[in-house]
């Protein structure tokens, strides 16, 4: 395995800063934040898909090598997936009163 | 701790008693295994056996011992299906009493799913898709063997079930609250669910294995696009299974915690929900179906094309139509349960996303159609297969669509409509598909053709019986009859109706019976493959000699077009080719790992399945110390095959 891409760490700090401030964020939110508890889920829900984007993107080099295509179009169906099956089965179990 | 030591038997006792099948069947199974370790004795074939086929990592004998498994479970789940039928020729009849009936019902439905179609399918896609793509072998040779001996360990362990502390009794979909221990104590359901989990696990990685293949390991100028149909199958069934298999293996882990350590999962106290099995039951379920059947659509594909001696009409809308039905399989799984409660709008959005499937099934079957369109159609046995598939599918898929127009399905569902529906679709797709590829790939597998005249006689039996059987099954299920009731009155008038649909299912028995003549037959007398281009075929694996070489390809072709290797035949003489000299060909060792594995998976199964915890435990510490075994020990799992080895296969073939 050549390593062809670049060296240097910047695109390493870049993600560990925004996984920080993510992180501390969410905690300040569930901690301190005034706000009624459906919001502060809502917020910590949006926070924790954008860690996992910064996570993809800066540590798991979602976008770079040859197969990046397939990791994308895996990842998409593996969501569309997890959305298709949680919300279904939300939507099903709560509502099944004729 | 007190219930970690102890041993205790079943209500009924350890051996199931009391039915004189039961006891024709343990002094068969005796007989049998007395048999054959005999055999291997007297001709002195432990090793043979050993070496050459119980540690292979080889793609193309693992196939082969995936089919010899699943024709195998066809047999069994074939007498299940014939003893069922024995019970229901006529009213009122009392050849199994109702338990017996409800376990044999449940095994059969288990077995056909996930013991025969699926193993029958990973097997074809272990003998054909590395010798198309031009790889030697697949991503994880030896992940490959886990897979297979996984499987077989989960196959053995449920089938053990019929004599040695009862078989399961809930439907092969295993509802709850029915499966729960309230209503099912006693080991019968456990069997399911571990012997499902066990061979689960194995369908997984096979899924992983053939994805990373496909992707990395295709010879080089083999596009996606330019890939045969089959392995188009191939990648996208693994990729359904990568994201379907998970969600069984949690259902049937919920389900055992429920059943083992009593949790309340799906109870209908304690605030379970009973219905979530059936939820996740079919999240898997569903998707289940197309790993079953999109392969088998690749096989149609190969063979319609290779013998109506065309290229496949509309081969991207063939693959983008399979993505279709990979996306979609995914958001149609409550119509399986329709009748549960949901309002309106679920059931609506779900009958019209079951109606969509219909979109991109129809397009390939009219893709089918055209590639026969002023072909040079030559009936051999696959073509039968083929050409039979069609209009069978098409019955099962349009009463597919009547079945999901949710007011009619209120009358439809649980009715013998829809047991004739879905084995249209299983048997005349899945299984007719199994057949195809089986005959089609014999050749490559074996060295000689399958005998045309006794196969055909196979495929015709074998059909007729089919239509007789399932056909007057739709007719009496609009007439009211529902499925999984052991026996009724004769009042009802569906006596003869049944009668014809036993007598149909004994006219398949006897189609698989000439069948297993005709590979008998062929092997001794069949016509041999010389060439190994038995059917001027269009993709690589006819480049090769039949069988194929352990190493595959003693030089990795290079690919310029879909249909490869027709490709090659056509501009074969008009460019001058130079012979490459051979070179060392890195192969991976065979392995005992994966069997011992999988005995000590088996040993675990069967504790958990009794609850004796000891034993479990100890199963588990054995896979557990096979997989650090393993992980220190991969030093020395390569080898090279030599240059004069493959110029000594090359010059034999």
């Amino acid at each position: 395995m050549e390593q062809t891409q670049h060296h240097s760490p910047k695109h390493h700090i870049i993600g560990f800063i925004w996984s920080l401030l993510l992180t501390f964020a969410a905690l300040w939110v569930t901690l301190k934040a005034p706000i009624p508890v459906g919001l502060r889920l809502t917020i910590i829900v949006i926070l924790a898909i954008f860690q996992f984007v910064v996570q993809l993107v800066y540590f798991m080099h979602i976008s770079e090598g040859d197969s990046k295509v397939f990791q994308i179009i895996n990842l998409l169906y593996g969501i569309f997936v997890a959305v298709a099956t949680v919300a279904g089965s939300i939507w099903i179990m709560l509502y099944n009163t004729m | 701790m007190s219930s970690l030591f102890s041993f205790k038997m079943p209500e009924h006792g350890f051996f199931v008693t009391g039915e004189p099948m039961i006891y024709m069947a343990d002094v068969l199974i005796v007989l049998v295994t007395l048999g054959i370790i005999f055999v291997l004795t007297y001709f002195k074939k432990w090793r043979w056996l050993w070496d050459e086929w119980l540690t292979t990592v080889d793609h193309k004998r693992i196939g082969i011992m995936y089919i010899i498994s699943a024709l195998l479970m066809l047999f069994r789940g074939g007498v299940d299906a014939l003893l069922m039928r024995t019970q229901l020729a006529w009213p009122g009849l009392n050849f199994l009493n109702a338990q017996h009936y409800d376990e044999i019902f449940t095994t059969h439905g288990t077995i056909m799913i996930l013991f025969m179609a699926m193993p029958f399918i990973v097997g074809l896609m272990n003998v054909a898709v590395p010798l198309q793509i031009g790889a030697r072998d697949v991503a994880f040779p030896e992940l490959n063997a886990v897979s297979f001996w996984l499987f077989f360990a989960g196959a053995m362990l449920f089938n053990i079930s019929f004599v040695i502390g009862g078989s399961p009794d809930a439907g092969w979909t295993s509802y709850t609250p029915l499966a729960g221990n309230e209503l099912d104590p006693g080991p019968g359901e456990n069997y399911y669910l571990l012997g499902l989990q066990i061979a689960g696990i194995g369908t997984l990685m096979t899924g992983i294995n053939f994805l990373v293949t496909i992707i990395k390991m295709r010879a080089p100028g083999m596009t996606l696009m330019k890939m045969p149909l089959f392995t188009w199958s191939t990648l996208i069934t693994s990729v359904i299974i990568i994201f379907a298999f998970p969600v069984l293996t949690v259902a049937l882990a919920l389900l055992t915690i429920d059943r083992l350590f009593g949790a309340h999962f799906f109870t209908v106290t304690a605030g379970g929900m009973p219905m979530m099995w059936a939820n996740l039951f079919w999240i898997w379920g569903h998707p289940e179906v197309y790993i079953v059947i999109l392969p088998a659509f690749g096989i149609f594909s190969e063979v319609i094309s290779t013998f109506a001696r065309k290229r496949l009409f509309g081969y991207r809308a063939m693959v983008y139509s399979m993505v279709a039905i990979s996306a979609l399989s995914f958001i149609v799984w409550l119509h399986h349960f329709f009748t549960m409660g949901q309002g309106p709008w679920i059931n609506s959005f779900f009958g019209v996303s079951t109606m969509l499937i219909a979109i991109p099934t129809g397009v390939k079957v009219f893709n089918w159609l055209l590639t026969l369109h002023k072909g040079r159609i030559e009936f051999t046995q696959p073509m039968l297969w083929a050409l039979a598939f069609i209009p069978s599918f098409l019955i099962g898929g349009v009463t597919g669509v009547m079945l999901a127009a949710v007011p009619a399905d209120y009358q439809y569902h649980n009715s013998y409509f829809l047991i004739s529906h879905f084995h249209y679709v299983l048997i005349g797709g899945t299984v007719f598909g199994c057949f195809a590829g089986l005959t089609y790939w014999w050749p490559k597998m074996f060295g000689h053709k399958l005998d045309e005249r006794l196969g055909k006689w196979a495929f015709w039996v074998f059909n007729i019986g089919f239509h007789l059987c399932f056909i007057p099954m739709y007719l009496v299920g609009l007439q009211g009859m529902t499925r999984r009731i052991y026996t009724y009155p004769a009042e009802t008038g569906w006596g003869p109706i049944n009668m014809v649909e036993t007598i149909g299912a004994f006219i398949m028995g006897i189609g698989f019976l000439i069948f297993c003549y005709c590979v008998y037959y062929s092997a001794r007398f069949g016509e041999r493959d010389v060439t190994g281009d038995a059917w001027d075929g269009r993709t690589l694996e006819w480049s090769l000699s039949s069988p194929a070489p352990h190493y595959n390809f003693a030089h990795i072709p290079k690919v310029e077009a879909l249909d490869a290797w027709w490709h090659m035949k056509k501009e074969k003489g008009k460019k001058k080719e130079k012979p490459e000299p051979y070179k060392p060909i890195h192969m991976p060792n065979n392995t005992g790992m994966p069997i011992v594995m999988s005995a000590f998976m088996f040993v675990a199964g069967f504790g958990f399945v009794f609850e004796w915890y000891l034993l479990a435990i100890g199963g588990l510490i054995g896979v557990l110390l096979c997989m650090l075994w393993r992980s220190f020990n991969d030093y020395d799992s390569h080898h090279y095959v030599s240059v004069e080895e493959i110029k000594k296969h090359e010059m034999a073939s």
